[in-house]
């Protein structure tokens, strides 16, 4: 950010006097310093070490234990299963449906979200009256819980509801659909709202990447001639790449766990039917409700996995420069 | 972007001829687009259910207070309005302080391992909270945390930190050398600094990180729905949710009880919105 960034504390017991005489007394302070500085480094960082092992990698490793076993959730695991629960998830063709609409929702955010956020971003980026209030406005769906938000779609869309309505009033009365009841539709009127939900929050991203696109360049371009669209084209979009491909990971990530809006949003009905079930509303299904607690752990390994490894993929191949190897590469 | 640089008049002149009506247009029409529905979700819930079933999309006639009334009277609104503000608060606390404490000394000390320290919480950025839900669950229940403020806030702070951390140390990093050694002088010791000079400093990313996760704790359901499953410690999205299955027919309660449980969040978002758009940059290129 600054080139403050490199300057580090030197280790422990910088602030030794001048060379002198007393040479033994001045090594045991320095001792004693250094001391003071491991029980501060252990003292300040051992709180936060604890909570983060204890609540988000252990509860990792027993998911994985779990999951190979055969157990309700009463007294200990005992009925070894190796790894038949993980053959049996992808042998059910509910655990597929919820693949595949996980797959839907990510992609589908991506391709739908990008050019649309892109596009706004790219025509908004200049001065105009109301901007701040754009922006809060624009905010809006993505401040909202998930939750509320499904609550309020799930009105808004029932049949005989205000789309409905809407839709017949503008004489579009054959448009309307049972956008949430329809099994080969469902998934696609969940994709709509989580488009209307997220959307903002993409523009918003961008816009503030392209406030930091210098002025400078874009006017040095058109004084060569560049068209609006070139200058877009060849000078703001490149320069934009760093804040395109950040969002892109958290869509992406966030696609791939996607459960509440799904959840109240969608009838438990459908949902079972794999119509709108995602990977992480299959696991909280069949391991927490259906009380299947190794199955669902082994749903959870799975959903863990792909998570991970789509992650460490975007990082090694298209983060790497962005947040300079934060998380595989060398921490510099 | 403070003041308008000086523009070559030419494209001084063809932005203001085609691009502003344009600007506007757009504009205006992402604008309605976002907010149209929760405007009508708000209105709707001064209608009464009769009426929007006759007529889903017609205007308040005449203005009825009595959902509004209803919710904040009869229902559990308070009190899981008060059990989301306990969580949310005491889940920023707890990150901000842990987060500083961890991010300052990865930031101002050198010692080995530091950088292994570091990649060691950075790791936790691709560890999705919803993956760990069940085992989550199962040690909660063992550690007989189920059904209490805890079993909510331990979880978001532990997923918190990775964020944070990622957010505070460039900025704490940042703060000149000289300072230190000018508060060394004054007779400061390392945690003096870290008190008096570092933590005033880096206000700013203190803010941004505690937005971020009280927002993220505000927000959050799956969590709750799993380990909160006595009703008195419900928080507004469970409410949500259950106020919906249970009044299914009344739909302008719904509304109503959904406008409210909007209006904190909006509230502190239009006070808070630079900071998490400002968070999210900071975490890119930190």
């Amino acid at each position: 950010m600054t080139s403050a960034n490199q300057i580090r504390m030197p280790a422990g017991g910088a602030s030794a006097s001048p060379a002198g005489p007393h040479k033994a007394g001045r090594a045991s302070a320095r001792r004693a310093d250094n001391r003071r500085k491991w029980y501060e480094i252990i003292g300040l960082t051992t709180p936060a070490v604890l909570i983060y092992v204890m609540f988000v990698l252990v509860p990792m490793g027993f998911a994985v234990y779990y999951s190979l076993f055969r157990w309700r959730g009463v007294g200990p695991p005992t009925e070894f299963v190796g790894l038949r629960n993980y053959t049996l998830a992808f042998q059910d063709p509910i655990f597929l449906d919820a693949l595949r609409n996980n797959a839907i929702i990510v992609f589908g955010s991506l391709l739908i979200q990008g050019p649309i956020a892109l596009g706004v971003a790219l025509l908004l980026n200049r001065r105009f009256r109301g901007r701040a209030v754009f922006r809060l406005l624009v905010f809006v769906p993505y401040v909202l819980a998930e939750v509320t938000v499904g609550i309020m779609w799930k009105l808004l869309l029932t049949g005989g509801g205000t789309v409905d309505a809407l839709l017949r009033s503008l004489g579009l009365g054959s448009l309307v659909q049972a956008w949430l009841a329809d099994l080969d539709l469902v998934i696609w009127t969940l994709l709509a709202v989580l488009t209307w939900k997220y959307v903002g929050f993409a523009i918003i991203l961008l816009l503030a990447g392209l406030s930091n696109v210098p002025d400078e360049l874009t006017e040095a371009a058109a004084i060569d001639g560049a068209s609006w669209w070139q200058i877009q084209r060849h000078v703001t979009i490149p320069l934009l790449g760093p804040t395109i491909r950040i969002w892109m990971f958290l869509s992406m990530i966030g696609s791939l766990q996607i459960f509440d809006m799904i959840w109240v949003t969608s009838v438990p009905a459908v949902r079972s039917l794999g119509a709108s079930a995602t990977m992480a509303t299959y696991m909280v299904d069949n391991g927490f409700f259906a009380r299947l607690w190794g199955y669902g752990n082994a749903v959870a390994v799975i959903l863990f996995v792909i998570s991970f490894v789509a992650a460490l993929l975007f990082q090694r191949f298209l983060l790497r420069r962005d947040i300079d190897g934060a998380i595989t590469g060398r921490a510099k | 972007m403070a003041v308008n640089t000086v523009v070559p008049p030419s494209t001084g002149r063809r932005q203001v001829s085609w691009g502003t009506p344009l600007t506007y247009a757009i504009a205006l029409a992402v604008a309605a687009v976002s907010i149209a529905p929760v405007v009508y979700v708000v209105i709707g819930g001064f209608r009464t259910t009769p009426q929007i079933v006759a007529d889903p999309a017609g205007l308040p006639n005449p203005l009825v207070w009595d959902n509004y009334a209803r919710v904040l009277t009869q229902s559990n609104f308070w009190q899981q309005a008060f059990n989301s503000a306990v969580i949310a608060l005491g889940t920023t606390l707890a990150v901000v302080v842990l987060g500083l404490a961890a991010a300052f000394v990865l930031a101002r000390y050198s010692f080995r391992g530091r950088e292994g320290l570091y990649t060691f919480f950075t790791l936790g950025l691709l560890f999705p909270a919803g993956a760990a839900i069940l085992p989550l669950y199962l040690m909660l229940r063992d550690l007989n945390l189920i059904n209490s403020y805890y079993a909510v806030i331990l979880p978001q702070v532990a997923f918190s930190l990775p964020l944070t951390i990622v957010i505070l140390r460039p900025f704490l990093s940042a703060i000149p050398r000289e300072l230190e050694d000018a508060a060394a002088i004054d007779g400061a010791s390392r945690l003096g600094f870290l008190w008096r000079v570092a933590m005033p400093l880096s206000r700013p990313a203190l803010v941004t990180v505690g937005v971020l996760a009280f927002v993220a704790s505000w927000n959050s359901f799956l969590l709750p729905l799993l380990v909160l499953s006595d009703v008195s410690l419900h928080t507004l999205p469970l409410g949500v949710q259950n106020f919906s299955s249970q009044y299914t027919t009344d739909t302008a309660g719904v509304l109503a009880f959904t406008s409210l449980a909007m209006l904190p969040a909006l509230l502190f978002f239009t006070l808070a919105e630079k900071q998490i758009v400002g968070g999210l940059q900071g975490a890119v290129k930190g």
